[in-house]
């Protein structure tokens, strides 16, 4: 056992290089100043931080990263409101055909995006039209669109947890006089709270990262996020590379942030719990 | 459990919106494939056109192209993370391990970075001239890298820019997998005298297949959909060499705004993805016949 401890923990070590080449190789990029750039050394030379400051002064990045926030958070908060919800009434209620719905709302994380792109433009440029409001554009459209991949996904995450806090704790509610509503509130949102801070965490990131719908159903700096901002960078501006691996570090960085709290918990989600890790 | 209507009143919300934004557009998509719509058209409307977008469609080259490319792109991706994840899986599953939590943190990272993110640096990595991939290939092998002429290379490096970001969610979930088996079945195979081949194939492949599936289908409908990573490492390029299908779709349909041949299109493609998930499945599991 002990000598494969040895070999395992040196081919960890030389897998977290390869892993991290990649991600290293776009730090030391975004500090390195024009003259330099073409430098083929792997090593950060000197702390040079005027690509991150051009990026971060341009107003249309901010407003672009202000969007980003806005639809990742509220489309997560609404995800896990909506998620529990269901979660509630699939882990708590015998629904008639509760099984066949729980399994259709599953299985809309599946659809390949490229496939939907086509009619939600059109849904979102010519049907929800509502006088002068058209949800093509807005931050509103993008909220509502993602939760077709967020909201499967966070169903599926608090359901796992709810059918995990013991019934006896609802009917001992039930008993004392609580309402359905009570239960909810009292009993069972205290303890679903962990389940829903990772379902948050986890929703937020996918929404953050989501690319090809943005980039199809936005057109103007209001509702444009920064996926949409590097990929147009990179079509503008062809080499200026600094800032552009600047900016790809700044669009990575959340994900880099909140890794160490989830990371438990990103296999299991991606699979949809098909196997205990 | 209580009664049903009320459980329902707990549902409806997040099926309304699911309805919204997941079936209607499928709906949608189903009824405009039938048409021949181009608003940029001297025609603008909705003409009645049976079933000659599909027919066209078959004929379309570039397109039937575009998916059989797409097709061996997911067969090699998902082929060779499979094998790779359960080499590294099994030769990292040490039981003491110095710094494991750690390690396993750092594997975590290429699945949370935004795919865009990743093709951005991928073509830090790559392009030639500036990238340092092409520059110490030609100097340490004498390898002449250049992904923007050559077309083996680019589909190579799509191959491995994939490798990078989700070998490491295979390894992890099969990790997972194999440290849930029960023992018994492995000692009792042991004692038997099974070597280590048979071992593989008749205990621990059979116990494993649900997480095997899982993992595969998912990978497969990942690899099928790629378009943000291999949209900026190459954009498509050179010619057609890493234009993949949701690519295909994406950048034709809207600039020509060929609405009814486009829906034909997504339509096909989807039936394709649905098809081979099938296929999947019933290989997987051994079912035969249809609906269970």
């Amino acid at each position: 056992m002990r000598r494969s401890g040895i070999t395992s923990f040196i081919l960890w070590v030389c897998l977290t290089i390869l892993t991290l080449l990649p991600v290293w190789w776009m730090l030391v990029v975004s500090m390195r100043p024009r003259v330099k750039l073409y430098s083929k050394s792997v090593l950060i030379d000197d702390l040079y931080w005027d690509n991150f400051l051009a990026v971060l002064n341009s107003s249309t990045f901010l407003q672009y990263l202000w969007n980003s926030m806005v639809v990742a958070t509220s489309n997560a908060a609404l995800v896990c409101a909506l998620g529990l919800l269901a979660a509630f009434g699939l882990s708590r209620f015998k629904i008639s055909g509760g099984d066949n719905v729980f399994f259709w709302l599953i299985t809309n994380r599946m659809a390949p995006p490229a496939v939907f792109l086509l009619p939600l433009f059109l849904l979102f440029t010519k049907w929800f039209v509502f006088g002068d409001f058209m949800l093509f554009d807005t931050k509103i459209g993008l909220i509502l669109l993602y939760c077709v991949f967020n909201l499967p996904f966070a169903i599926w995450l608090l359901k796992g947890m709810l059918d995990g806090i013991p019934l006896e704790l609802d009917e001992a509610a039930r008993v004392d006089g609580a309402t359905t509503g009570q239960v909810l509130s009292h009993v069972i949102l205290p303890l679903a709270r962990p389940g829903l801070a990772v379902t948050f965490i986890l929703t937020w990131i996918f929404a953050w990262n989501e690319y090809l719908f943005a980039a199809t159903l936005t057109s103007s700096a209001g509702a444009r996020t920064v996926t949409t901002a590097l990929a147009e960078y990179v079509s503008v501006t062809g080499t200026n590379w600094g800032e552009m691996a600047a900016m790809a570090f700044l669009t990575t960085l959340p994900a880099l942030v909140v890794l160490g709290f989830v990371q438990k918990h990103i296999v299991t989600g991606l699979t949809f719990g098909a196997l205990k890790g | 459990m209580r009664q049903s209507n009320i459980g329902w009143l707990f549902l409806a919300p997040a099926t309304l919106i699911l309805f919204v934004v997941g079936f209607l557009p499928f709906i949608y998509i189903l009824y405009v494939g039938f048409f021949d719509w181009n608003t940029n058209a001297v025609d603008p409307t909705l003409r009645w056109a049976g079933l000659q977008n599909y027919r066209s469609l078959v004929f379309d080259t570039t397109f039937l192209n575009s998916l059989a490319r797409t097709l061996v792109f997911a067969f090699f991706v998902v082929i060779s993370e499979l094998l790779l994840g359960y080499i590294l899986a099994r030769a990292l599953m040490a039981d003491r391990l110095w710094g494991r939590q750690f390690f396993r943190t750092i594997h975590t990272l290429p699945i949370v970075v935004a795919p865009i993110a990743v093709g951005a640096t991928w073509r830090l990595l790559c392009v030639p001239g500036f990238g340092i991939v092409p520059y110490y290939l030609k100097l340490w092998f004498g390898i002449d890298y250049n992904i923007s002429t050559n077309a083996y290379h680019a589909f190579g490096t799509a191959i491995i820019m994939d490798l990078w970001h989700w070998t490491p969610f295979v390894t992890l979930s099969l990790m997972a997998g194999l440290t849930a088996l029960p023992k018994e079945p492995l000692e009792q195979a042991q004692i038997d005298g099974g070597n280590k081949l048979q071992i593989f194939w008749y205990v621990i492949v059979p116990m494993l297949k649900p997480v095997l599936l899982t993992t595969v289908f998912i990978r497969l409908m990942d690899a099928l959909r790629s378009v943000d990573e291999i949209w900026m490492l190459t954009k498509g390029g050179p010619a057609e060499a890493t234009r993949f299908i949701g690519l295909h779709i994406w950048i034709n349909v809207f600039p020509k705004t060929d609405y009814g041949y486009g829906a034909a299109m997504s339509l096909l493609t989807l039936y394709v993805t649905i098809v081979l998930s099938w296929l999947l499945f019933v290989a997987m599991t051994g079912r035969k016949g249809g609906a269970q």
